[in-house]
């Protein structure tokens, strides 16, 4: 059954050269203020990518609009060669823990367990091994112990590892994460981190949205810095120089923390 | 008629009625209170109006069919008007909502007036309060009847439109449980998974008009508005598991439907008055009683719990010496 649903989103081979991310003209708008524009960029075959710049340089719509959550002025986006609404399965999403109501009467596993919803079927039951991959997506950051706990009683790091464990029990190629790093406790830090570099190592793809310039560096292999417009991108050593960092976050040096 | 024929014929069909009408309402109502959109409810019961009205002015019937496609037609318009009013007067959904279905709801005053006025059996009383006392079932003579089929062949029409909209609703949420609870949690997680989020939304609301419709004429509208609302919220307050929840809110919609209608009919002829109070009324205070029943006495999140636990932490640091 898994096989025949994954049979239907296309991942070309590697040699073909195909970019799991692809993204050409990107433009958005609230209330005729441009949030994104014209953005183009090709994602890296595999890795972890920062998105950095400003507040209000449009990251978090980036993520948005990539994965048609926002509606785009113009634009395309492919997912690995095909246009994204048939490559669903393929692309994993970490949104803003605030994003969402954690009074919500669900628990830790119920929540893990929506990220297979689109394996799963419509108006079919989570089977027990849909259950059991949950939990093991739990186990994964953590959070195994705190499986049926509803999601209000968790802590807020607790919480943001609850929403990794979904992402991570989608089981996608590409991945958007939406600072996973901000806020959380040392715990979450290191949970979110050990993932990050999993799924690095078996060949996914991470783009996220980072805040913290300090340790872009040591976490991340490439970089994309945004700010309405792309100022730069690609390897972390060659694009994060101090002057493409002014010209990403201006003149704003409270914005910009200087490079260690 | 008297006695048991008398119950069977007037009490206990408009039970059924007032019962199944709270319990759709009960069932499509915890959507709307997880989506913190009960007010939905009120709006959409509201908006339908003019639609009921006019299928039944168009038709000239009370039959369910015309009165339900122009309650949908009205909802429908009252989507795009929303839609527009937010758009067009740069206002926030809430806002549109409220100038929409109030006057949705006064054109559908105008029409009852404009129906009244040609001798149309149709008035705002009925609208608001219902007509449990005209729900009559010409059938059944003693206990035994009920065991004959065709006796529950002349079971009233109300009964039977709030039974048949009861079990589609039922049978569409234990069906699409999964998406619901999804769409309800995190709309924009199941339109990255490819499962569109504003249809299950709208389906939401398309379930709670035909709930709300199919309950009003028996029990009326300010009955659905507040059986859309107090059982899912008194659910809510009693348990942290949405299975449980729904299944809670059937049980307290189904209890305040038999008690409200017992209560309201035999309680003041049990107190010694020659009298007996509106039904649909009774059910409704009575399902606002449940609700602040476990506002103060909840588990977990009720008030005397709370004021327990915070005087049990107070004590706590007091025995530390702070």
């Amino acid at each position: 059954m898994l096989q025949r649903l994954r049979s239907l989103d296309f991942i070309p081979p590697k040699e073909a050269g195909v970019s799991p991310l692809l993204v050409k003209g990107l433009t958005v708008a609230y209330h005729r203020r441009p949030v994104l524009w014209d953005v183009s960029w090709t994602a890296p075959q595999q890795g972890l990518v920062a998105v950095v710049g400003p507040n209000g340089a449009g990251k978090s719509t980036f993520l948005k609009a990539v994965l048609g959550l926002v509606p785009p002025l113009a634009g395309t986006v492919e997912v690995f060669g095909r246009p994204l609404a048939r490559q669903r399965r393929l692309v994993g999403y970490v949104p803003q823990r605030e994003s969402v109501d954690w009074d919500f009467p669900v628990s830790a596993l119920d929540v893990v367990a929506m990220g297979r919803y689109r394996m799963i079927g419509w108006g079919r039951r989570v089977s027990k091994a849909h259950r059991q991959a949950a939990l093991h997506a739990l186990d994964r950051v953590g959070m195994a112990d705190f499986a049926n706990r509803q999601i209000g009683q968790l802590s807020g790091g607790q919480q943001q590892r609850v929403f990794l464990a979904r992402a991570l029990a989608q089981e996608a190629r590409l991945y958007f994460m939406d600072e996973p790093l901000a806020g959380v406790d040392a715990a979450t830090e290191r949970a979110v981190l050990d993932v990050l570099r999993d799924l690095d190592s078996q060949g996914r793809t991470v783009v996220c949205v980072h805040h913290d310039l300090q340790t872009v560096a040591d976490v991340f292999d490439h970089v994309l810095m945004l700010n309405v417009k792309v100022v730069a991108s690609g390897p972390t050593r060659e694009v994060l120089t101090d002057a493409n960092l002014r010209a990403t976050y201006g003149h704003r040096a409270s914005d910009a923390p200087l490079l260690p | 008629m008297g006695g048991m024929t008398g119950f069977l014929s007037i009490d206990l069909p408009a039970i059924l009625a007032a019962t199944f009408a709270c319990l759709s309402c009960a069932l499509v109502g915890n959507f709307l209170v997880l989506r913190r959109q009960s007010l939905m409810g009120d709006a959409v019961s509201h908006a339908v109006l003019p639609g009921i009205v006019a299928g039944f002015l168009v038709a000239g019937t009370r039959d369910t069919f015309p009165m339900l496609a122009g309650a949908l037609v009205a909802a429908l318009v009252a989507g795009v008007l929303i839609e527009l009013v937010r758009r067009l007067g740069k206002v926030e959904a809430g806002a549109a909502m409220g100038v929409v279905f109030t006057g949705m709801f006064a054109l559908g005053v105008v029409l009852i007036e404009q129906g009244a006025a040609r001798a149309v059996d149709l008035d705002a009383d009925c609208v608001l309060y219902g007509q449990l006392e005209a729900v009559l079932w010409f059938g059944p003579t003693d206990l035994s009847s009920l065991a004959d089929p065709a006796v529950w062949s002349t079971l009233p029409r109300q009964v039977v439109q709030v039974a048949v909209v009861f079990f589609l609703c039922l049978a569409l949420i234990v069906l699409f449980f999964k998406e619901l609870r999804l769409v309800s949690f995190d709309p924009a997680l199941a339109d990255t998974l490819g499962i569109p989020a504003g249809l299950v939304q709208h389906g939401i609301v398309a379930l709670t008009a035909i709930a709300a419709i199919a309950a009003f004429e028996a029990v009326g509208s300010i009955l659905v508005i507040a059986m859309l609302i107090c059982p899912p919220a008194t659910a809510r307050l009693l348990t942290d598991d949405l299975k449980a929840q729904v299944a809670l809110s059937l049980l307290v919609g189904g209890i305040t439907g038999v008690g409200g209608y017992v209560l309201g009919a035999f309680g003041p002829l049990a107190l010694g008055f020659e009298t007996s109070l509106n039904a649909a009324g009774m059910i409704a205070t009575l399902s606002g009683l449940f609700l602040a029943l476990a506002i103060l006495l909840a588990p977990r999140y009720g008030v005397l719990a709370k004021r327990r636990r915070a005087r049990a932490a107070a004590l706590d640091l007091a025995a530390e010496g702070v």
